[in-house]
């Protein structure tokens, strides 16, 4: 279900002065990067698949045990099976049905346009009776001074409080998919050895990777960490008088986390940010999130006084939930760009 | 009828280059290969349907939908229903992208490849030893 | 507002409320959480079935403070209800059915985030089934996909992992051009909300202009959920998703995921494009025909497979196809008919699944189709199961496949001029095909050896014997189909009365 790759440049001419001059491709065969440090290595895998191509055979040659040495053993049949004049026919018109797919999508897509209401136009359809009312009584309603926030958070909080259930079992999903456990008491399927080892080999792989005590970026981080944190900060609490809300604060003090972790490494990052603390702080977040929105939703439709103040209007103390319910998603999107970071990196925190 | 409908699209021309990248990123996701470029594709894909949706929101000579001067005519700003959908499609991509990335560590891991083709000749071969 | 009117909204919350707490809880403990979660829900969602039977009509319920089209709402009939119970009674049935399988596939320290996928799904399944507005729909089928992308590679077997990437970028394609085609819509009609958006939709028609916008979202909002509901050229993610996940995931999924999306679409044709319009173009003729092929395709390759799991997860493909075939009828008939089915195959499909797994385990944990010769007495529960399953496949009488086949034919000599003849010849061939596959592996669990293969007596002597869990569960699963085979009138005439409030 896909096309071959093409290589940029494709023209025989300029394959045969690549040829010539005695150039030479690291990249052709995979997307596979390459620690800098290790250059002998990468120059010997480049030679190696330079001799490979000529002989038209693919050996695996890996340095490291887990899972490489099994590649070996496989003899790869891939190459054979990729390269039978069948499959070759079949790929050269799969490239071409895949140009036509797209130029169909793109037209069927075009030719609807051609027939949608102007841009920017006010008598559109989406400029009705909706859009009037969010923009009139926004801020009598909600008490925000931003109506998109005021949108979001009071008008439509069922579709937000859905988009942090998406970014919660996102990152539970990552979880699954990358958190290396401790080793567990009783493992029936003796996986406790593979999981201690595997542990260790990406504890060790990560110290390949971590810069340490890098002067240039530890005394650029001393200055930037806190005013990307003020920063993020800012634009949370600040969500319902100016542009910006829980999401991209929560992004930005992410952000802040991942710089600090870079610069100064696990150990003093761990010293105030753990998994428990993760853990925790996503749970009383979410959880007030949905009591509040529940009591909200359940007051609305049942028609009876929500009881929460607006407050004057411009003041940062105001518009009722909007404020608690910022700084939640904030901190969620915080904590969960966090461990994705981590989550990849090393595999846990 | 021809040079009409060019005009048209010229003159929606976020919606028409929404519409292309749609195509774009749709058919790479399709049809590439290898799994990365298969993932840019799919936020190619949602990155050019938020434009669309955030051009559907425009109209000409207004301001940004933040009460300022105390100014809440309707006249006086831009559609703020699409800004929002905008907000939360973004999230969901990220999530999507981020657990996709996840599932490709792993497969890079287990198979030493990031060619989906090879990915399943090499799992079938597998399950065909195993049997 | 009485309180059984707050029901659904109750059952979405406490669903997403259990998944957040179960973050911090024990694998134990979130998967009692879990059973008792979805049994709440199960009841609260019967309650309202009963409340909106005798009222006669459905309701909306705001989510907020604030009336449609400012605000969100979810509404509540009928069909809605009797949908959520449902799901919620064949969701209770495969977890619990599955719990020791789950408890062995698993990571220990992960086990929580399985039922924590499990709270999620079910939580997204009954938002699709009451919501009323078109971008909450959108939101919460992308938890349903993420959630059954969880519930696939939760097992971290290396073909659990590829299968998961198949079906997640199948199922981005079909989000993908779910939300352009919300987007068009949007901007045609200036509504999120459903029954706006509908109004909106009928002036348009009325007035004759976006007529070619109509017609492209119309074709891509269904090619977007027929993509995600494994429709058959789309369906070649099937066979290794549901075949290789652990049994609770592979019945959910199989059962309960793919007919969510199939309700929202047939909630979008009725609510928001209006039922005449869609049956007008001749879109529908489009569905019709990819349920037939889906009918034919899915039985010709389940014949040809050896893998058991793989053979049912074909069938599969070919029961969607049925109920495509129905909602292409374009009749009200018809789409009782599929909505029928869709119970149908959820029952049945969850019960094959765990039962199946009953068979494995007693020969060796091989799955193959010589394996599991003789295995019926090894285990007779579960190839009782089996049984029932496969001849309710086969339309049986007195099952429940049985009524929805029957209901096929009858909406097909009813009111359609040139669609009866393909889908009475579709329905018999199909059958014929279903009967090869399934009768034929009946048979093969009856006949042979008592023993199983020589390496079962030693690996299978814990298994030996199923856990109640897994029997309870197949016993469920036997008195639910036997009941909606023999007592199937008064929820045919349910299903009748909530399509005809269902707009």
């Amino acid at each position: 279900m896909s096309r071959r790759k093409d290589h940029y440049e494709i023209s025989r001419w300029l394959r045969f002065k690549r040829w010539v001059d005695g150039e030479v491709d690291p990249l052709s065969r995979g997307m596979e990067a390459q620690p800098a440090w290790k250059k002998e290595e990468r120059d010997a895998r480049v030679k190696q698949r330079l001799r490979e191509r000529e002989s038209g055979k693919q050996e695996a040659v890996k340095q490291e045990e887990s899972g490489r040495q099994r590649k070996k053993a496989r003899a790869s049949s891939v190459p054979e099976i990729l390269n039978t004049r069948g499959i070759r026919w079949f790929q050269r018109f799969y490239r071409i049905m895949s140009v036509l797919l797209c130029l169909s999508i793109i037209f069927v897509l075009l030719w609807t346009i051609a027939y949608l209401p102007p841009f920017g136009n006010a008598g559109n359809p989406a400029n009705n009776e909706v859009p009037a009312r969010y923009i009139e009584r926004g801020l009598q309603e909600t008490g925000a001074v931003n109506i998109v926030t005021g949108m979001i958070l009071d008008y439509r909080a069922f579709d937000t409080f859905g988009e942090s259930c998406v970014l919660f079992i996102a990152s539970c999903c990552v979880l699954v998919l990358l958190r290396l456990d401790k080793e567990s008491g009783q493992d029936a399927k003796g996986g406790n050895a593979k999981a201690a080892r595997a542990r260790k080999e990406s504890e060790e792989n990560d110290r390949l990777f971590e810069p340490k005590n890098d002067v240039i970026l530890q005394k650029c981080a001393c200055v930037l960490v806190p005013l990307i944190f003020v920063f993020g900060i800012y634009i949370i609490l600040n969500g319902h008088l100016s542009p910006g809300g829980g999401f991209s604060g929560g992004a930005v003090l992410g952000s802040g986390l991942i710089l600090y972790l870079n610069a100064f490494g696990f150990k003093k990052t761990e010293q105030f940010f753990t998994e428990k603390v993760y853990r925790r702080v996503t749970l009383c977040a979410l959880t007030f999130y949905c009591l509040a929105k529940s009591y909200s939703f359940f007051t609305g439709a049942n028609h009876l006084e929500s009881g929460i103040p607006l407050g004057t209007p411009g003041a940062i103390l105001s518009s009722g939930l909007i404020l608690p319910l910022n700084i939640c998603v904030g901190l969620v999107v915080a904590c969960t760009m966090y461990a994705f970071y981590t989550l990849f990196r090393k595999g846990g925190m | 009828m021809f040079w009409e409908t060019a005009g048209h699209l010229s003159a929606n021309m976020e919606a028409t280059a929404a519409v292309i990248l749609f195509g774009v990123g749709f058919t790479m996701l399709l049809l590439h290969r290898n799994l990365i470029k298969k993932i840019m594709g799919m936020n190619i894909m949602d990155t050019a349907v938020y434009l669309f949706l955030a051009a559907k929101g425009y109209i000409h000579g207004r301001m940004v939908p933040i009460v300022a001067d105390g100014i809440q005519e309707v006249t006086a700003y831009i559609n703020p229903v699409p800004s929002g959908l905008v907000l939360t499609g973004i999230v969901v991509s990220v999530s999507t992208t981020a657990l996709m990335l996840a599932l490709t560590k792993r497969l890079y891991e287990q198979y030493g490849s990031l060619d989906l083709d090879e990915i399943l000749i090499l799992a079938k071969e597998e399950e065909e030893k195993a049997v | 507002m009485s309180l059984v009117q707050n029901f659904p909204f109750f059952s979405i919350i406490i669903a997403m409320f259990s998944g957040i707490i179960s973050s911090v809880l024990s694998g134990r403990k979130a998967r009692n959480l879990s059973l008792f979660m979805i049994t709440v829900t199960t009841a609260l969602s019967f309650f309202v079935l009963c409340y909106c039977q005798e009222t006669g009509e459905s309701y909306t319920y705001m989510m907020g403070h604030f009336p449609a089209p400012w605000g969100n709402e979810i509404r509540a009939g009928v069909l809605e209800g009797l949908t959520a119970t449902l799901f919620g009674l064949v969701m209770f049935l495969a977890v619990l059915g599955g719990i020791d399988h789950t408890a062995a596939d698993v990571e220990p320290g992960k086990l929580n985030l399985f039922y924590i996928m499990i709270d999620l799904m079910l939580s997204s399944l009954l938002a699709l089934v009451y919501t009323n507005d078109l971008f909450t729909a959108y939101v919460f089928v992308e938890i349903n996909t993420i959630a059954g992308c969880g519930l696939i590679m939760i097992r971290q077997k290396k073909k659990s992992m590829s299968a998961a990437i198949r079906y997640m970028i199948m199922s981005q394609l079909g989000s993908g051009l779910f939300l352009i085609g919300l987007s068009v819509l949007y901007d045609v009609t200036g509504h999120l909300l459903m029954s706006p958006a509908k109004e909106s939709v009928s002036r348009i028609l009325a007035q004759g202009s976006y007529e070619i916008p109509m017609l492209v979202i119309l074709a891509v909002i269904s090619v977007g959920l027929a993509i995600k509901s494994g429709l058959y050229p789309f369906h070649y993610w099937i066979p290794d998703t549901y075949g290789y996940a652990t049994p609770t995931a592979s019945a959910v999924l199989s059962g309960l995921v793919s007919k969510g999306y199939i309700f929202l679409l047939i909630k979008i044709f009725y609510r928001v494009l209006g039922n005449e319009h869609v049956i007008g173009s001749r879109l529908i003729n489009i569905l019709y025909w990819f349920g037939i092929a889906g009918m034919m395709m899915g039985s010709i390759h389940a014949i040809a497979e050896k893998d058991t799991r793989r053979m049912i997860a074909y069938s599969s493909v070919a029961q969607i196809g049925y109920i495509y075939m129905g909602i292409g009828l374009g009749t009200d008939q018809g789409m009782i008919a599929a909505v029928f089915h869709i119970f149908t195959h959820s029952v049945t499909k969850a019960l094959l699944f765990i039962s199946a797994v009953g068979l494995y385990e007693v020969s060796g944990n091989k799955t193959d189709y010589h394996s599991l010769r003789g295995s019926a007495y090894r285990n007779p529960l579960a190839a009782a199961g089996f049984t029932v399953g496969s001849l309710s496949m086969v339309g049986f009488p007195m099952l429940s496949g049985f009524i929805s086949k029957l209901l096929f034919a009858a909406s097909a000599l009813d009111g359609t001029d040139w669609k009866m003849l393909p889908t009475l010849i579709a329905l018999a061939v199909s059958t014929t095909l279903n009967a090869i596959y399934f009768l034929r592996q009946v048979i093969t669990l009856y006949s042979g050896p008592r023993s199983g293969p020589k390496k079962a007596a030693e690996v299978s002597s814990a298994g030996n014997k199923s856990s109640w869990m897994l029997r309870t569960s197949i016993l469920c699963l036997i008195a639910f189909n036997v009941f909606l085979g023999v007592s199937s009138q008064p929820i045919v005439q349910a299903i009748a009365d909530g399509l005809a409030m269902f707009d």
